[in-house]
């Protein structure tokens, strides 16, 4: 259900850290809290946000919801597809579904394991 | 906080997986497969929706459609039996108190349809106004509303009933039986689509909840679709783009102030301060109800009282209040701190190809 491979915030973002890149999107329990995204504001390429900044917000229908960069560092790439097809990140948030990827500027800190996060999301259910 | 009101498909709900929310003070689903989905779903085949959270009255009495004439902005006098009408409560201030269907039953008794979390308050009001010893009853409680909206909605409903529906207008209404028990047939609603408003017997509900869903046409939405379908079609919402503060032509409704019976509030119906204007957004951001609206220059105008995606048109739109005097402007901007939204003025419906008054 929770991918063993990925790091995840507090705030209910993923990274894959891959060398110094570092993949990002919101996670399945965050979709679902979320429903139906109809708007995705990422940032530009060649930002840069320090790790728990605000670097972009989701809307559903009923919610609006602030992203948080859960690494340091500079973005390399967004996934412009996301514009005009927000619903890929309900369909699939682990895939294709990422938000942005980053060149990271320093080791992640504060994230959480595959095993803590799930404890975080069985807590945030009740 | 008080318990939540439960309707008498609660249960059903919560055992379809739908995700239910405080609304009026009543638990109800307002999604069960997404909001976007159930939405297209209206806009194509019928879906029903648990709306037994809103308030029925009646009245009855040889001088009924005097008496409620005295109460509501509705023209009595050319609403006869089978037909129903919409129109407000207003208070001395030409306020809305509520809006509500008025449907006439007989030529001495009237249903009243109100918003759920203004029945006490409508109740009361109503009462004080009316003369002494003339029956008039809360049969909330023991009334079950389901509507089934959609372009099948018709097909559905003779599937369902045995019976041919086909012959009803917009804004008439039939009575019947379901299952024994008397039911009420209104081809009306709220979400622009062909479609119907089903009242009955409470304890009737979940049997007429299910034998509709027999229909593989038909899906339940909950009351996230209901909003987006109704902002799309411009439909005002008690409580948001409707209130105490602002009388019917400020909310763009003066063409409901017919009545040539001098209700209650009638002087001041007609008071303009603010007005009601829809807003067209270019993207997919949505303006949310209290954010303020500014004209391009800056200056502050007034608020969003209803905004939203609008799933049938691909960008998002809004009801806003702004000054009367500003209210013919047609760009505007909606505050987001540092990045506003740039907003036309529009036209209602947003959404122009609903079946709702469609020939059968």
């Amino acid at each position: 259900m929770i991918p063993k491979d990925l790091l995840y915030a507090k705030s209910h973002e993923w990274a894959l850290v891959e060398g110094d890149v570092a993949t990002v999107g919101i996670t399945q329990f965050a979709q679902e809290q979320l429903g139906d995204l109809t708007y995705v504001e990422l940032p530009e390429v060649g930002d840069t946000f320090e790790a728990g900044s605000e670097m972009g917000s989701v809307e559903s229908v009923k919610a609006a919801s602030e992203i948080y960069a859960p690494v340091s560092g500079e973005i390399i790439e967004v996934n412009a597809a996301l514009a005009d097809a927000p619903e890929i990140v309900n369909q699939d948030p682990y895939g294709e579904g990422w938000l942005v990827k980053f060149k990271i500027a320093a080791d992640p800190e504060d994230l959480l394991s595959a095993d803590e996060y799930e404890e975080l999301v069985a807590q945030d259910a009740h | 906080m008080s318990e939540l009101f439960k309707t008498p498909l609660h249960s059903w709900h919560v055992g379809h997986g739908a995700r239910m929310v405080p609304f009026a003070g009543w638990d109800m689903p307002v999604q069960y497969a997404g909001i976007l989905e159930e939405h297209q779903h209206t806009r194509t085949k019928a879906s029903v929706f648990d709306i037994c959270h809103m308030g029925e009255f009646k009245l009855r009495g040889a001088k009924a459609r005097d008496a409620l004439s005295r109460v509501v902005t509705h023209n009595l006098d050319t609403l006869g039996p089978r037909r129903c009408r919409y129109g407000f409560l207003l208070n001395e201030q030409g306020g809305i108190i509520d809006d509500c269907i008025v449907y006439c039953m007989a030529d001495d008794e009237y249903m009243l349809v109100v918003n759920g979390a203004r029945i006490d308050t409508d109740y009361a009001w109503i009462k004080s106004h009316l003369p002494e010893g003339m029956f008039f009853e809360n049969i909330s409680d023991m009334t079950a509303k389901i509507d089934l909206q959609g372009p099948e909605a018709c097909r559905v409903l003779n599937e369902a009933t045995g019976e041919d529906w086909s012959f009803l207008t917009y804004f008439s209404f039939k009575r019947t039986e379901f299952d024994g028990d008397p039911m009420v047939v209104s081809r009306t609603g709220y979400t622009g689509e062909l479609g119907y408003e089903l009242y009955l017997r409470e304890d009737k509900a979940q049997a007429l909840w299910e034998l509709l869903l027999q229909n593989p046409l038909v899906r339940p939405a909950g009351l996230g679709a209901r909003d987006t379908l109704r902002l799309e079609m411009g439909m005002a919402l008690y409580g948001q783009d409707l209130d105490e503060k602002h009388t019917p032509a400020e909310a763009g409704m003066s063409v409901f102030l017919k009545s040539p019976a001098d209700h209650i509030g009638k002087a001041r119906a007609f008071d303009v301060r603010e007005s009601l204007i829809p807003l067209v957004l270019e993207g997919r951001r949505a303006a949310r109800h209290d954010d303020p609206v500014l004209l391009p220059s800056g200056e502050p105008v007034g608020r969003v009282t209803s905004g939203s995606f609008a799933p049938s048109l691909g960008h998002a739109v809004a009801l806003a209040y702004v000054q009367a005097e500003h209210a013919e402007a047609t760009q505007f901007l909606v505050g987001k701190g540092a990045k506003p939204l740039a907003a036309t003025r529009g036209t209602l419906p947003f959404y122009t190809q609903g079946t709702a008054r469609v020939k059968l």
